[in-house]
């Protein structure tokens, strides 16, 4: 019993990084009708800044403060000198320009910093707190539920109770009438990309320490997870994608706590096609029509 | 299925430069297929024994990316597990050449083993479509370490197997034999897809690919379309993943990451998707550009550039590609000519 708790907790924990790398998959496919599979790869090109600017000065506030600040530099290039380009006829074109820049972002990073891995340091113990003998949650676990919290919460009060957030709402449900109202569409577009990518930095920045390390395809399994994640949601909603990733979380906590951390993967994978080929839109799809 | 009169399936195609200009009428594939045979052997006798074993690298990639390009570039279905379907293919062959020591029986059973893989990730991908399909492949990507090391008695996790072969007959170099195994194999792979894809099978998976609802009304079964285009190159990746475990006498997980599979698609886009001799200069790329940035490192004397370099000129390659010239390298030449015509 004790073994499940803590496993319920671990699992939330994870969840909500999953949630938080969901959410950038979502903001994006809601913007764009694009499923960003570079979203990993930048995510890692992140941390990797924050790698760099945290064992310069030392100070681990900094590094992540600048590693949202590169993933939005990264995903505001990446729209506007890329993606924007793509022939979207085919949406087969825009997966493989997405899979160039996994391939590039790898490459470059794998040249400046070599292909082993990077030891990351947390910025609280990953110690469990114990309650009556059994362990829950560690300091670290409580950082990443603050942080993954605060930027649901931004998002939410972003997209609803902003003019900013109503504009990149209709510039997304109906871009021809918004042009005509106004709205610079492909602003909201670039300012779409940029919200994703820091998130999914965040994302990165947080779930990199608890695993093997920094490496330039660290991001490769929790991508997957996280697509699951995101599917299970139905990729157009971003509770969906919270409540997704919650699934995800909890599903790999337990199948890595009672049978091996090796089978994770597969775990992911058989998630993936049960709600893929039982309920394609993902849990939360009631209506076929797109509701922005 | 009903007869379908290929008026009633030629569904409006935009023009991608995915489709042959109908002036020049093309040599029979059975031709090309010899030519192409008398080529490779008279290679074999001119070449070092290094380059016949590249030469046959080229021919076991060939495989795959042929089987690839007829997925993605005829049919419109995204394949991201091709890599893990040549895992299946190696470690199939690895297992039952250790346990029978008969080539031609191991390889029948990679084959088979590939075809019943093939047709339940197809079976899948018939329901899905873009992003999904691909995030769903992706995984099968990821899994092949996972199913290594969980089963470990098997597969052996990350060292992996070895393969046990006879050695070849006594008048020929090793890798001599080779080269001749892996063209041979890529050569009855491609002269069956290019058949294939010549007749009727072919013009239904244009068809599917480009109006889904039109290709329904003219009585095109979708579905089974689809998976039988999935099971078709599955085989095909089945075969080249065989080919590699004879190459490499081993096999194991770390051959066949993520980003083999990423190659493969860079394979078949830069030759233009659904083109056959595309996917053969897609081959080819796959083992020269590794081969230049190897050197390029060596003599930069920087070790992190060797594996490196060629990730990022793959990415380049797919990303400018994809931008400039869907239709791959060789439709640039048309475009630039139609460029030329239309500013007249």
């Amino acid at each position: 019993m004790s073994q499940f708790i803590y496993l319920t907790f671990d699992g939330l924990s994870r969840g909500l990084v999953y949630a938080a790398f969901a959410l950038a998959l979502v903001l994006i496919w809601r913007a764009a009708r694009i499923v960003n599979f570079a979203q990993g790869a930048m995510a890692v090109a992140a941390v990797y800044v924050a790698y760099s600017v945290t064992n310069a000065t030392g100070s681990y506030w900094l590094g992540f403060v600048v590693a949202l600040l590169a993933g939005m530099v990264l995903g505001v290039t990446v729209e506007r000198v890329v993606m924007r380009f793509v022939d979207h006829s085919s949406p087969l074109n825009g997966v493989v320009v997405a899979l160039g820049l996994v391939l590039i972002l790898q490459g470059t990073l794998g040249i400046l910093y070599g292909n082993e891995y990077l030891p990351v340091e947390t910025p609280f113990s990953r110690d469990a707190f114990e309650v009556g003998g059994v362990a829950m949650l560690s300091r670290y676990d409580l950082f990443v539920i603050g942080a993954v919290g605060t930027v649901v919460v931004a998002l939410t009060l972003l997209f609803t109770r902003t003019a900013v957030g109503l504009r990149m709402r209709a510039a997304a449900f109906a871009p021809d009438v918004s042009r005509l109202l106004g709205v610079s569409v492909g602003g909201m577009l670039t300012l779409g990309w940029a919200l994703a990518a820091a998130a999914g930095s965040l994302a990165g920045m947080l779930v990199v320490p608890t695993e093997l390390g920094l490496h330039p395809t660290a991001m490769d399994v929790v991508f997957v997870s996280a697509f699951a994640a995101a599917v299970v949601g139905g990729l157009d909603s971003p509770i969906g994608a919270v409540v997704g990733g919650l699934v995800v979380g909890l599903l790999l906590s337990y199948v890595s706590g009672y049978i091996d951390v090796t089978v994770t993967p597969m775990a992911v994978l058989a998630l993936l096609v049960v709600v893929l080929l039982g309920k394609p839109g993902g849990l939360f799809s009631s209506s076929k029509a797109r509701v922005a | 299925m009903t007869d379908v009169k290929p008026k009633a399936s030629a569904a409006p195609v935009p023009d991608t430069g995915l489709i042959v200009p109908k002036r020049r009428r093309r040599p029979h594939p059975v031709l090309v297929i010899a030519i192409g045979a008398v080529v490779v052997v008279a290679l074999t006798y001119v070449l070092p024994p290094f380059r016949n074993y590249q030469l046959a690298t080229v021919g076991a990639y060939f495989c795959v990316t042929a089987g690839l390009t007829v997925l993605t570039g005829l049919n419109g279905q995204l394949s991201l597990g091709h890599g893990a379907l040549m895992a299946t293919g190696a470690y199939t062959l690895a297992l039952t050449q250790n346990k029978f020591m008969n080539l031609p029986f191991s390889f029948a059973v990679a084959i088979l083993v590939t075809t019943a893989a093939g047709a339940v990730i197809g079976l899948a991908a018939a329901r899905l479509r873009g992003p999904y399909l691909a995030g769903l492949t992706l995984a099968v990507a990821i899994v092949v370490p996972s199913v290594t090391s969980t089963f470990d008695e098997t597969f052996n996790s990350d060292q992996g197997l070895s393969v046990v072969l006879d050695p070849p007959p006594e008048a020929f170099p090793m890798e001599q034999w080779q080269a001749w195994l892996c063209w041979s194999a890529a050569l009855v792979v491609v002269l069956l897809l290019a058949l294939l894809v010549r007749g009727r099978f072919g013009r239904d998976l244009r068809a599917v690919r480009d109006d889904e609802t039109a290709a329904r009304l003219a009585g095109i079964n979708i579905a089974r379309t689809q998976v039988l285009a999935f099971v078709v190159s599955a085989v095909c990746a089945g075969v080249a993943g065989a080919l590699f475990a004879v190459l490499a006498q081993s096999v194991s997980p770390g051959a066949f990451p993520l980003t083999l599979s990423l190659f493969l698609i860079m394979a078949i886009v830069i030759g233009g998707l659904g083109s056959l001799f595309g996917a053969l200069w897609g081959a080819v790329l796959l083992v020269v550009l590794p081969t230049l940035s190897q050197s390029v490192g060596e003599q930069t004397g920087s070790q992190r550039l060797e594996g490196n370099l060629a990730l990022i000129v793959f990415g380049v390659v797919l990303v400018v590609v994809m931008l400039a010239a869907p239709g791959g390298l060789a439709s640039i030449p048309s475009r630039i000519t139609r460029l030329i015509r239309r500013n007249r």
